[in-house]
């Protein structure tokens, strides 16, 4: 895609961003034109030069998340033309450039929407469930003190590779952004495969899988339907493998004997 | 949280029901066949079926198990889907999901639909274009009277769309349920999609061609 820039070599985009005043409040669509737009400019970039005229003329600028712009935080969360992030595959909103637009384009510029991310305020969304799930599962237990010698706990390349592929995740919520269901099985099949897969965080991962799966299901998640948008939308590219893992590590909890009796009776 | 309530569990009684109706609907090809041998081979598989006995009612019993699991737990998944996602996106763009993925829900009413129908007419032998009687060896004549509700375009109508529905279904189908079970991987994945599109087509081409055929007087006594 080449960008066809205007005069000054700048363009001029049409925006049609969700505005929401705070949370439960009524919601609405409004229409900016993006101005002085520089190929350079990334996506955030853009919203800041729109909301710098947005004050200037006393206007409310449009809310939204961003932290390191530099694709790593897992902060910046914007449904660009219907797709999470944009589209650019692996890539974050924040490092989504105006190159991939044209002079003149209209975008369409919505918050994540799931029952579980309630809107804060225009594209700001509440992602603490994502947390909840992180408390109920996402860690080991493992005693404090001295560093351990390297390579005390052995770990092959293939395992060490699997588990880091599955740490990968930023945890930016795009893959219940682009889930139909709203499901968070992407990033909960991420942290229980990184953990399981690891000697550390073996002893709890019947535990773990069951909590966490219980924890989805309280924080308002949906179900899985293998539809794999999460996979295609996810900047990081988590594979839908880890979803399988999710599903044989549960599996796995039903037939241990006090873990088995954990996933069935719950507390 | 009990199996039946949790996410995964239901979702591993989807995958569990729907595999053992998979396998129903590949016997049900291979014996259906037999009509492509004439009068003589499928009323002789009958035969031997129904004299299989209570292993036939014990097999009709489980797959009515399976068909209700599979149907409960669709409504009940789905209806929570739904829920998880209030409110809609106004612009949405599917980077990988299907038609046959998004529509599982209807095709598999349709499906439900489609069996009662065809129970009805085949199994209770109960709507009106049934033609009932013994071939000369004395057995039921399952040929003829199959033969003979096929003669009506509508109906060959009604099974070749309710086919189509089934390859929809069974083309998503078939590799999700080995994603549920767990027993897949980034390599696997795409053998059981191919699997799972194969499938579906040979079902689809298989027992569409049973009407067709009968209909437009290729197959005959």
């Amino acid at each position: 895609m080449s960008a066809q820039t205007a005069e000054h070599g700048t363009m001029t985009l049409k925006l049609i961003v969700w505005r929401q005043a705070g949370p439960g409040k009524q919601g609405r669509f409004e229409t900016y034109t993006a101005k002085n737009i520089t190929p350079h400019h990334s996506f955030l970039e853009m919203l800041d030069v729109v909301n710098e005229e947005l004050i200037l003329e006393g206007k409310e600028p449009i809310a939204f998340d961003h932290d390191c712009r530099e694709g790593i935080c897992g902060m910046c969360s914007q449904v660009v033309n219907g797709v999470p992030h944009g589209g650019q595959e692996r890539t974050t909103v924040c490092q989504l450039h105006m190159r991939k637009f044209k002079d003149g384009d209209t975008i369409y510029i919505e918050p994540w929407r799931a029952r579980a991310f309630p809107i804060l305020k225009d594209l700001v969304v509440d992602r603490g469930a994502l947390d909840k799930l992180i408390q109920e599962g996402g860690y080991i237990s493992a005693r404090t003190g001295g560093v351990p010698d390297a390579n005390a706990t052995p770990i092959s390349k293939a395992d060490a590779d699997y588990s880091m592929d599955a740490a990968e995740c930023i945890g930016c919520g795009a893959c219940v952004a682009a889930c139909p269901n709203g499901a968070a099985m992407l990033f909960t099949g991420a942290k229980v495969a990184q953990l399981a897969s690891l000697p550390q965080g073996q002893v709890e991962a019947p535990v773990r899988v069951a909590d966490m799966i219980q924890a989805m299901q309280e924080c308002g998640f949906g179900n899985c339907s293998n539809h794999y948008e999460c996979q295609a939308a996810c900047p990081k590219g988590i594979d839908v493998k880890f979803i399988a893992r999710l599903n044989r590590e549960f599996l796995k909890a039903l037939f241990k004997s006090k873990a088995g009796s954990h996933v069935f009776a719950g507390e | 949280m009990r199996f039946t309530t949790n996410s995964i569990g239901r979702k591993i009684l989807m995958a569990v029901s729907g595999l053992f109706m998979v396998l129903f609907v590949i016997v049900h090809l291979l014996g259906n066949s037999s009509i492509f041998a004439g009068p003589d081979g499928i009323n002789a598989y009958a035969e031997k079926l129904h004299g299989l006995g209570p292993f036939v009612w014990a097999s009709r019993l489980f797959m009515l198990a399976m068909l209700g699991i599979h149907v409960l737990f669709g409504i009940l998944v789905t209806l929570d889907n739904w829920s998880a996602k209030p409110d809609r996106y106004k612009v949405k763009k599917m980077l990988k999901a299907s038609f046959a993925s998004e529509t599982m829900i209807w095709t598999g009413a349709l499906l439900l639909a489609f069996i009662v129908y065809h129970l009805l007419q085949f199994t209770f032998r109960v709507t009106p274009d049934v033609v009932l009687g013994n071939d000369a060896k004395g057995r039921f004549d399952v040929f003829s009277m199959v033969a003979a509700s096929f003669r009506f375009t509508p109906i060959v109508l009604i099974y070749v769309a309710a086919m189509v529905t089934l390859f929809l279904h069974l083309s998503h189908g078939i590799q999700s349920l080995f994603q549920s079970i767990g027993w897949n991987n980034d390599k696997t994945l795409p053998t059981y999609t191919r699997l799972g599109k194969v499938l579906a087509v040979v079902f689809l081409l298989g027992y569409s061609a049973i009407p067709v055929l009968l209909l437009s007087g290729i197959l005959t006594k």
